[in-house]
């Protein structure tokens, strides 16, 4: 590479200009529309500043109430989360060592994201309708009773969300272990460390911000999720899911103010983790490491 | 964010082998017990539902459920009239040309898109931190739903949208343009918005590994900047273009949120058979069109495969 800026330098620079101009443009667009005045409709101009549509989506005035949607999209984001740094953490120990079957479960894995999620979202849906007629067939009396479906956010929702989750969250745990390095255990093994204390107390510390990106990613994923939930939320619909519903109906920027709240709680999360994962590297760094300690 | 900026370095196969080759025995835990939980999601929710799909394809059915019983009723109901209306193309084939039509030309617009952006963040990007700044830059718009960044075109393309105003004003037309959006341009524009990126991501990985002192090699033996381009960067980039493309591929084949909200509910698409046919409950055809779907998806990913070996690549 030459000293001076080449004739390309800048014509792929002003490419690169205006691809992040094309990426940011319209998002900024309805972020500015969503705090349109009471009267402003869905495009320009804007008539006046108002936090009107706001409240409207907070008061429940205008659309169908979406309190229930965010919490629902919120209490499963989390489970996801958890689920996602628990297992993927342990299954990125896991393909460290040998295992029979590893490549095959790597390839599910990586199958699972190329598969398109209608597919998977279908399949999910006929186990368990499969499974719900089983039951009620066979199952016993005091279960099956009043039982309508086995489907719900918390089974095949949560099952949905996972199989998009944790190929992500394995990915990762190899980045993660790609890079690290490995004479930390050996030396504490040489000092005398059970496996356990080795990886709680060695092991964890080191790759703790990394994995608190793994939690973050899971939490994203699953909140914005909405190919694979189509079919398998059984009756309730996540955020997402309504607001696609939303689209062909609203006809007001109430569906811009919900955007911007919604992508506001995406930023919230990555403040959040960025601030936590800033904490722990400031805490390694005037303690070395956390290691030996209870 | 530092998890993208991780996968960005990932490079699970050697992780893999190198870890396993320097382990002994790490925790005290077998391997295959640690795996067991993430496996079975993976069991559970995903091939035991795809084997489901294919057997349930050949069930019969009637107005309201679903009989266990052997037949190809399915799958002959969907070809119907294939043959006979030939050379014109049935309904599904028709959706099917349709939706490769698209796949290509987003494939097309992705790619030269991101193969540029790529390009500049690894050849003309000098420092690494400058190379992360702006990789982040590009990854922000991701932690925005895909539906909103849909519905941020409507106040652009809109009737009375932002272009319809300048095109207008500018006098260039009298009437307002009606195919910006709700539009196959605008179904386009919206998978180019929001699928580019997964060819970036790739496509800079491929490029970060090129060894700097062969272009320089190039460049002594007075090579141009576009033989350097032709001859050595695109050829090892390929294992990135590759990967790219089977996301973006497979993403589009199996589309039907973005169809709808930007389509206006008017454009056929592989993916939106499948979910109309469920929205009648009806499982056994829409699981026929499932696995026609997922029958061209993988005959897509092997023909790409063919042109480098995904498997040793991830």
């Amino acid at each position: 590479m030459g000293e001076d800026r080449s004739a390309a330098f800048y014509w792929l620079a002003a490419a690169f200009a205006a691809y992040v101009l094309f990426l940011y443009g319209p998002v900024i667009v309805i972020f500015v529309l969503s705090f349109q005045g009471p009267s402003g409709g869905l495009t320009f101009p804007l008539n006046g500043l108002s936090l009107h549509w706001f409240e409207r989506l907070w008061t429940g005035g205008g659309i169908v109430d979406i309190h229930d949607a965010f919490l629902r999209s919120l209490e499963l984001g989390v489970v996801v989360m958890i689920l996602t740094v628990l297992l993927s953490l342990s299954a990125g120990l896991a393909f460290r060592k040998r295992f029979r079957g590893s490549n095959l479960l790597f390839l599910v894995a990586i199958a699972s994201l190329i598969v398109p999620s209608i597919v998977t979202s279908l399949g999910i849906a006929l186990e368990f309708h499969l499974f719900d007629d089983l039951l009620k067939s066979h199952g016993p009396r005091w279960l099956t009773g009043n039982l309508k479906t086995t489907m719900g956010l918390f089974t095949s929702g949560l099952g949905a969300h996972l199989t998009w989750t944790l190929p992500f969250g394995l990915l990762v745990m190899f980045a993660i272990f790609n890079r690290f390095d490995a004479r930390y255990e050996e030396a504490a093994r040489d000092l005398g460390a059970s496996p356990w204390q080795t990886l709680r107390h060695v092991v964890l510390p080191i790759i703790m911000p990394s994995v608190i990106g793994v939690g973050l990613f899971g939490f994203t994923l699953s909140w914005d999720e909405i190919a694979r939930s189509s079919q398998a939320m059984g009756e309730h619909n996540t955020l997402p899911m309504t607001l696609q519903a939303l689209t062909t109906t609203v006809t007001t920027p109430e569906i811009y103010a919900l955007g911007t709240a919604t992508t506001g709680v995406s930023f919230a999360v990555i403040a959040l983790a960025l601030i936590a994962i800033t904490l722990i590297r400031a805490r390694q760094a005037r303690h070395g490491s956390d290691a030996g300690q209870a | 964010m530092t998890a993208i900026a991780n996968t960005r370095a990932a490079d699970p196969a050697s992780a893999r082998t190198s870890a396993a080759k320097t382990t002994v025995d790490r925790t005290g835990v077998p391997g295959w017990l640690q795996a067991m939980p993430f496996g079975l999601v993976f069991l559970v929710f995903f091939v035991i539902p795809l084997i489901l799909v294919v057997i349930v394809s050949f069930w019969d059915y009637n107005d309201y459920e679903m009989i266990a019983r052997f037949t190809t009723r399915s799958y002959t109901e969907t070809f119907d009239g294939c043959l006979t209306q030939l050379p014109d193309l049935c309904t599904i084939l028709k959706t099917y040309a349709s939706t490769a039509k698209f796949c290509f030309i987003v494939w097309l617009t992705t790619l030269l898109i991101g193969f540029t952006v790529a390009y500049f963040l690894a050849f003309h990007v000098r420092t690494l931190t400058m190379q992360m700044v702006l990789f982040l830059v590009c990854t922000i718009p991701f932690w925005t739903s895909n539906v909103i960044r849909m519905i941020s075109w409507i106040p652009l393309l809109g009737r009375n949208g932002l272009v319809n105003d300048v095109l207008i004003k500018a006098h260039i037309v009298n009437q307002p343009v009606e195919w910006l959006l709700y539009s196959p341009f605008s179904v386009g524009l919206a998978f180019t918005h929001l699928f580019t990126f997964f060819m970036v991501v790739p496509i800079f990985n491929s490029m970060m590994r090129i060894d700097k002192r062969l272009i320089e090699a190039a460049y002594d033996s007075g090579a141009s900047g576009w033989q350097t381009l032709w001859n050595l960067i695109i050829p090892l980039s390929k294992p990135g273009i590759v990967i790219g493309s089977i996301f973006v591929v497979t993403i589009v084949m199996g589309d039907f949120i973005t169809f709808d909200v930007m389509g206006g509910e008017q454009i056929a698409s592989a993916g939106k058979v499948v979910e109309t046919r469920l929205n009648a409950l009806q499982f056994p055809p829409a699981a026929a069109n499932a696995v026609i779907l997922l029958a061209v998806t993988l005959i897509i990913i092997a023909g790409l495969n063919r042109i480098v070996d995904v498997r040793k690549e991830l």
